[in-house]
C-alpha cells in the first residue's frame, strides 16, 4: 500500500472537517478496516490520510427499547449477531449478521463499514483494470466473466452490493443518520443506496465529507416473521450469490404486509415491490409464493454467466414466503 | 530375503503414532521457510508483468535504485525478449524492509509493446487466433494418437452408446506456504538456502549449477514445509533470484511469492476437455472407446490426462492435444492427469450403465481388471450404504435431494533407488537417523523414527530424525510421484538393521552368545535362547565410547511395491432450488501396501479427499479474455474447501500386503468422479463440467426442465 498519515478522530466535527479538505479517496475513514485494508493493499485506494473512527466516543452500542433499535455505526457485526433482542425480534438482522464472512471479520467489522463497503467485483478489485467504476470507459463484466455480477439495475455498472446487513435493515424499514459539515440528517436506508445509473462511481448518496453515524430500526411488529436466506458457494467466508431478506406480518397463513429485499443481485440492495405486492393480502401457498418469486425477477437482465441467479433469486423469494406461512 | 515381518510381530509399524512434529506445528514453534529471519536479512520482491504477451522494449531501474533502503535492483528479463504470460518475472529488488521492497518494484519503469494474446482454450483454437508459440503451427500441438483393437468392430458389438463432452478447468496448487527461499552467502563460495521445496537435493544441485559452485558448497534446508503438491521441485526463478540478490548485497535475502504470484506462475493442473463416444455390449462389457480431447498447460505443453482410465476397453482410439495460451505454465499436481481423467471416465461409466439399465457398481465389476478394487467395491458399498442410493436417479422427494456415486483410481508409488541414509548409535544410547529427504507434511519424519525404533527396540521419540538438510551429504530424491516412503523406508530399515548388527557384534561376547541369537526390545538386548542374559540399551551402548556406530542402508526392492488401487463412494445432498451442494460423506478405500504409520496414512487419505473435493465442487481458474488476466488470483474467488465443505471422511487403509507403497497422490483421484456421479444420482441430471457449483447445477436443472 502507499504511505498515508493516520489520525485518531476525537470528534465528528474534526472528522467532517478533515473530510472536507478533499474529494473522494484523499482522506478515508477506517473502523474495522476489513474492507479498506484489502483495497489499500491492492492499491485500489491510495489515500493520503486515514482517519481512525474507533477513537470516537459513543459511536458503538445497541439501544433496544419500545421505540425500536438504535445501532451505532461502530457496533461490530458480531455484537449485532449475538444481541438477544435482535435475535428474538429482528431475526432477519441477526441471521444476516451471522452470515457475514468469518468470526474474525465479524469481531472487527462494523455496521457502518458493512453498509459502506465497496464492491467485490473482480475487475474493480484489480489495480490494473481501469473499469468504469474507477473512471474508465467500460464495465468489463458486460462482455467478460460475470458469474458473480448483477441481474437487476446494473446498467452501466454491473457490480453487486456485497452487504448482508443492508437488505435485512431495509426490510425492517431502517433509517440511517448521517453527519456532514451542515450537521445531522436522517433518511431511509433504502434511499441511502443508489444505482449506477445515478452515479456509476459510488454505491450510496454519501458525499465525500459525510459519515454514517447510526442506524435506527422501527419497533418490531407483533405477528411478524423474518428471515435472511443467503445462497453461496462456500459455507464461509463467502459473499452471497443471491440473498433475500424478508419481513412478513402474518395473520395465520395470510400475509398482511411483506417487505422483500434482495442482496447479491443488484448494485444496491434491491427492494422487490413486485414480490411484496404478490404477497400482500394473500393467503400464502405454493402458487402465491411462486408468483412472488417470478415477479421478483421479471425485470432481470442476466449477463453471459449469471442467468442462474434469476432462478436462484426466484426460488429464494418463494422459499422465504413459504417459510413465513409455515 | 528382507521383509517387514508379520503384522503380529510389529510393535510400532502399522500402528497409529502421532507425528513427532505435531506439537511444534500447532504451537507455532516449527520454523517454516517463511519463519526464517537471518541477522541483517533483506527482503526480496519481484516485479511481474500484468500484460499477457508483450515485447520488452525497455526497463529503467534507476528510480527504484534511488529509493532509500533499496540495496539491489536487478533485471530478470532482457530487453528484446518476450513476455508470454501475466506474472512473468521482469525485475527484482532487495530492500531493508518488505514494505520498501514493495514500493521499490513499483518504481521500476517498464516499456512493453503489447502483442495480441489468447488466454482461453476457445480463443486459442479459434480461426485467426494470434500465433503465440514460434515452434508450433497454430496454437495446438500435433495430436498424440493411440489405437488398440478394432474400434468400428467394437462399436458394431455395442448394444448401447454414449457420446458426451466432459470438462475440467485449470486448478492451481494453493500451497498454504507459498514458494519461497531465504538465501545467505557465508562467503562468495558458500551458499545456504532455506527453501520451501519438495526436493532439497534437486534445489541444491540447481543452485550449484546456477552459481557454478561445487554441489557441497550449497546447503539447502527444509525443516518444515507448507505444501508442494508437485509444484516445488526446484528453486525456480524466485529461488535463483533470491540467491543472486543475496550474493550482490552480501546479506541474507528472503523472497516469498505473493498469493497472487503463487496462482499465476507457481504451476497448475492443466485443464481437460474430452469429447468421447463409447459403447458397451448388452451383457455389460465396455467394448469401444473413441476420444478426442485437449487441455492447456499454459504457454508450455504437458496437458495430458488419462483416457480411458482404470477400466478395460479392448477397442479404442484416443487423440490428445495440447493447447497453448498466454498463461503461466502447468506443473505436476498431485496425480498429474489422473483426477480429471477419472472424473470423465467414471461419469461415462455411469452414463453407459444407465443406458444398459445396470447398477453402476455392477457395470464396474464387469469391466475392472483389478482384484484389489473388486474387493474395495464390496467394502466401500457396505460402508456408504450403497443399497440406500436412488435406483432411479433424481427420484428422491423434496427440495433437498440425496444421491450416491462411486469413482476409482490407480497409482504407482513404488519408490526407487538413490536415497542414502545413516543410522547412528551413540555411546549415550541416543540414536540418529539422517537422510536428505524432506517432510512435506506427509509424516515421513515420523515414519523414519518408527522404522528405526522398531528395528532397535526403542520408541519413536528416542530417535532423532534429521531430514530436510543437504549438509550431511546423504542425498534423497524429490518427493514426487508418491515415491518418498517407498524410496526411503527400505534404506532406513536396512541402515538401522546394520547398526543393530554392529552393536550386537560388540555385545555378543559379553553376553556369551552368538550374534545371531541376540534380539532387542523394550530398551534391552537379550539372548533369544536364554532370556536371563540381558543388557540394558544404555549399558550396551555405553561401551561404544568414542566409537559411535554409524551405518548406511540400501534400497531393498523386496521391501516396497508399486501399484495402489483406490475406490471412493460419495453421498451428496443437492438443494434443487439454490443449486447448493453439500457432500455428506466420502468413503475412501485406499490400497497402500504396508502403512508404516496408520494415523498419518489416514491423514494422507483425508488430505487427498479434501483436495479432490475442492476440484469437484469449488476450484476453477478464471481467465479474462479481455484483459488477459486471471480474475481470481486470490483465495476469495479461487475457493478451496473449508470447514463447512469438508464432509465426514471415512478413510479406510486397505493394506493388502506388507510392502511399502506410496499413498500421497492416489486418494485425490476418485473423488471428483464419485461426487459427480452422486450429484447425478441425486437430481437425475448430469453436470459434465467441474467444479459442480450452484450455477452449473441450476443451469443443468433448467435444461432438464426445458
Amino acid at each position: 500500500m502507499e504511505k498515508f498519515s493516520y489520525v485518531n478522530a476525537s470528534s465528528l466535527e474534526q472528522v467532517t472537517a478533515l473530510l472536507s479538505d478533499s474529494g473522494w479517496g484523499e482522506v478515508m475513514l477506517i473502523a474495522g478496516g476489513t474492507d479498506l485494508l484489502a483495497e489499500l493493499k491492492e492499491y485500489v485506494e491510495t489515500p493520503k490520510t486515514l482517519v481512525n473512527l474507533k477513537t470516537l466516543p459513543g459511536m458503538d452500542g445497541i439501544e433496544a427499547d419500545a421505540s425500536g433499535l438504535k445501532i451505532g455505526a461502530l457496533t461490530t457485526v458480531a455484537d449485532i449477531a449475538k444481541h438477544p433482542t435482535i435475535q428474538h425480534h429482528y431475526t432477519v438482522l441477526a441471521q444476516a449478521a451471522v452470515s457475514v464472512a468469518t468470526p474474525q471479520i465479524r469481531n472487527v467489522g462494523t455496521l457502518g463499514g458493512n453498509l459502506c463497503q465497496r464492491p467485490r467485483c473482480w475487475y474493480y478489485r484489480d489495480e490494473t483494470t481501469d473499469c468504469l467504476k474507477k473512471g474508465g470507459d467500460i464495465c468489463y463484466a458486460v462482455d467478460g466473466l460475470s458469474k458473480y455480477h448483477a441481474i437487476l439495475g446494473g446498467d452501466p455498472v454491473y457490480i453487486v452490493h456485497p452487504s448482508d446487513l443492508a437488505p435485512a435493515l431495509i426490510a425492517l424499514g431502517a433509517s440511517v443518520t448521517i453527519v456532514g459539515p451542515e450537521g445531522e440528517k436522517t433518511m431511509s436506508l433504502e434511499e441511502f443506496f443508489t444505482l449506477p445509473a445515478a452515479n456509476p462511481y459510488r454505491e450510496n448518496v454519501l458525499q465525500p465529507n459525510e459519515i454514517v453515524i447510526s442506524v435506527q430500526v422501527p419497533p418490531a411488529q407483533p405477528n411478524t416473521k423474518s428471515f435472511y436466506l443467503k445462497a453461496r458457494e462456500k459455507g464461509a467466508p463467502d459473499f452471497a450469490l443471491a440473498s433475500v431478506a424478508g419481513v412478513f406480518e402474518m395473520d395465520g397463513k395470510t400475509c398482511k404486509s411483506a417487505s422483500v429485499v434482495l442482496g447479491g443481485v443488484a448494485p444496491a440492495p434491491w427492494r422487490s415491490k413486485e414480490a411484496e405486492a404478490a404477497l400482500t393480502g394473500k393467503m400464502i401457498n405454493e402458487m402465491v409464493s411462486k408468483q412472488a418469486g417470478s415477479d421478483a425477477v421479471k425485470d432481470a437482465q442476466p449477463l453471459n454467466d449469471n442467468a442462474y441467479k434469476v432462478t436462484l433469486t426466484q426460488n429464494l423469494v418463494s422459499r422465504a414466503a413459504m417459510m413465513a406461512a409455515s | 530375503m528382507a521383509s517387514w515381518g508379520e503384522a503380529s510381530e510389529s510393535r510400532l509399524i502399522g500402528k497409529r503414532i502421532p507425528r513427532l512434529s505435531g506439537r511444534d506445528k500447532v504451537t507455532g514453534k516449527a520454523k517454516y521457510t517463511f519463519d526464517i529471519n537471518r541477522p541483517g536479512m533483506l527482503y526480496g520482491r519481484i516485479l511481474r508483468s500484468e500484460i499477457a504477451h508483450a515485447n520488452v522494449v525497455g526497463i529503467d531501474l534507476s528510480e527504484a535504485e534511488a529509493l532509500p533502503g533499496v540495496k539491489a535492483v536487478i533485471p530478470i528479463i532482457e530487453v528484446g525478449k518476450k513476455i508470454r504470460y501475466q506474472g512473468q518475472e521482469i525485475a527484482a529488488v532487495a530492500a531493508e524492509t518488505d514494505d520498501i521492497a514493495k514500493d521499490a518494484i513499483r518504481l521500476i519503469r517498464v516499456d512493453l509493446e503489447e502483442l495480441p494474446y489468447v488466454v482461453t482454450e476457445a480463443d486459442a483454437m479459434a480461426e485467426g487466433a494470434p500465433q503465440i508459440r514460434d515452434d508450433w503451427e497454430g496454437n495446438q500441438s500435433e495430436p498424440g494418437v493411440r489405437e488398440a483393437g478394432d474400434l468400428e468392430g467394437g462399436f458394431a458389438q455395442a448394444a448401447v452408446e454414449v457420446e458426451a463432452t466432459y470438462h475440467a478447468p485449470v486448478q492451481t496448487h494453493v500451497c498454504l506456504e507459498t514458494h519461497g527461499h531465504v538465501a545467505e552467502w557465508e562467503d562468495d563460495q558458500n551458499l545456504t538456502v532455506w527453501a520451501s521445496t519438495q526436493a532439497v537435493f534437486g534445489t541444491r544441485n540447481d543452485l550449484a549449477g546456477t552459481f557454478d559452485l561445487p554441489a557441497n558448497q550449497v546447503r539447502v534446508i527444509t525443516e518444515h514445509m507448507g505444501g508442494g503438491f508437485g509444484s516445488k521441485f526446484g528453486p525456480g526463478v524466485e529461488g535463483r533470484t533470491a540467491a543472486n540478490l543475496a550474493r550482490m548485497t552480501g546479506r541474507g535475502v528472503k523472497l516469498m511469492l505473493t498469493r497472487k504470484a503463487e496462482h499465476l506462475v507457481a504451476g497448475n493442473r492443466p485443464s481437460m476437455t474430452q469429447h468421447v463416444r463409447a459403447g458397451a455390449t448388452s451383457d455389460g462389457r465396455l467394448i469401444a472407446y473413441d476420444m478426442k480431447g485437449y487441455g492447456t498447460g499454459g504457454i508450455s505443453s504437458g496437458a495430458g490426462f488419462q483416457a480411458p482410465y482404470v477400466y478395460h476397453v479392448p477397442n479404442l482410439r484416443t487423440e490428445k492435444m495440447n493447447v497453448a495460451v498466454n498463461v503461466g505454465n502447468q506443473r505436476a499436481m498431485r496425480a498429474p492427469g489422473h483426477p480429471q481423467g477419472a472424473f470423465a471416465m467414471d461419469s461415462l461409466m455411469d452414463e453407459l450403465a444407465e443406458k444398459l439399465g445396470m447398477n453402476p457398481l455392477e457395470f464396474r465389476r464387469i469391466n475392472d481388471p483389478s482384484e484389489v478394487r473388486q474387493a474395495q467395491y464390496t467394502l466401500g458399498a457396505q460402508e456408504i450404504g450403497w443399497h440406500r442410493r436412488n435406483s432411479v436417479p433424481g427420484s428422491g422427494t423434496g427440495v433437498k435431494k440425496r444421491g450416491m456415486g462411486v469413482g476409482s483410481g490407480l497409482w504407482g508409488g513404488g519408490g526407487g533407488p538413490g536415497t542414502q541414509a545413516r543410522v547412528t548409535i551413540n555411546s549415550d544410547g541416543s540414536v540418529e537417523a539422517v537422510t536428505g529427504t524432506q517432510d512435506l507434511g506427509t509424516g515421513v519424519r515420523t515414519a523414519i523414527a518408527i522404522i528405526a525404533a522398531e528395528e532397535l527396540g526403542l520408541n519413536p521419540t528416542d530417535i532423532s530424525v534429521k531430514v530436510g538438510d543437504s549438509e550431511p551429504g546423504l542425498p534423497s530424491g524429490g518427493s514426487g510421484g508418491s515415491q518418498t516412503m517407498a524410496s526411503v523406508a527400505p534404506v532406513i530399515k536396512t541402515a538401522a538393521a546394520a547398526a543393530k548388527q554392529k552393536l550386537f557384534e560388540r555385545i555378543a561376547p559379553q553376553l556369551e552368545a552368538p550374534v545371531e541369537d541376540l534380539r532387542v526390545g523394550n530398551h534391552t538386548i537379550y539372548v533369544v535362547s536364554d532370556r536371563t542374559k540381558t543388557i540394558k540399551w544404555e549399558l550396551a551402548t555405553g561401551q561404544l565410547g568414542m566409537e559411535s556406530i554409524s551405518e548406511g542402508g540400501q534400497w531393498d526392492e523386496e521391501l516396497r511395491q508399486g501399484g495402489a488401487a483406490g475406490t471412493q463412494f460419495a453421498e451428496v445432498e443437492v438443494d434443487t432450488e439454490t443449486g447448493e451442494l453439500s457432500v455428506i460423506k466420502i468413503v475412501a478405500v485406499q490400497d497402500c501396501g504396508l502403512a508404516i504409520n496408520r494415523l498419518t496414512t489416514e491423514s494422507q487419505i483425508n488430505g487427498g479427499v479434501i483436495m479432490g473435493l475442492g476440484q469437484a465442487i469449488l476450484e476453477e481458474r478464471f481467465m479474462d479474455a479481455q484483459t488477459g488476466r486471471m480474475l481470481n488470483a486470490n483465495l476469495e474467488d479461487y475457493k478451496v474447501p473449508g470447514t463447512f465443505e469438508i464432509p465426514e471422511i471415512k478413510s479406510i487403509v486397505f493394506d493388502t500386503h506388507r510392502k511399502v507403497t506410496g499413498v500421497g497422490e492416489p486418494p485425490c483421484i476418485p473423488t471428483p468422479g464419485a461426487i459427480a456421479n452422486a450429484v447425478y444420482n441425486a437430481i437425475g441430471v448430469r453436470v459434465r463440467e467441474l467444479p459442480i457449483t450452484p450455477d452449473r447445477i441450476l443451469n443443468a436443472l433448467a435444461e432438464q426442465k426445458a
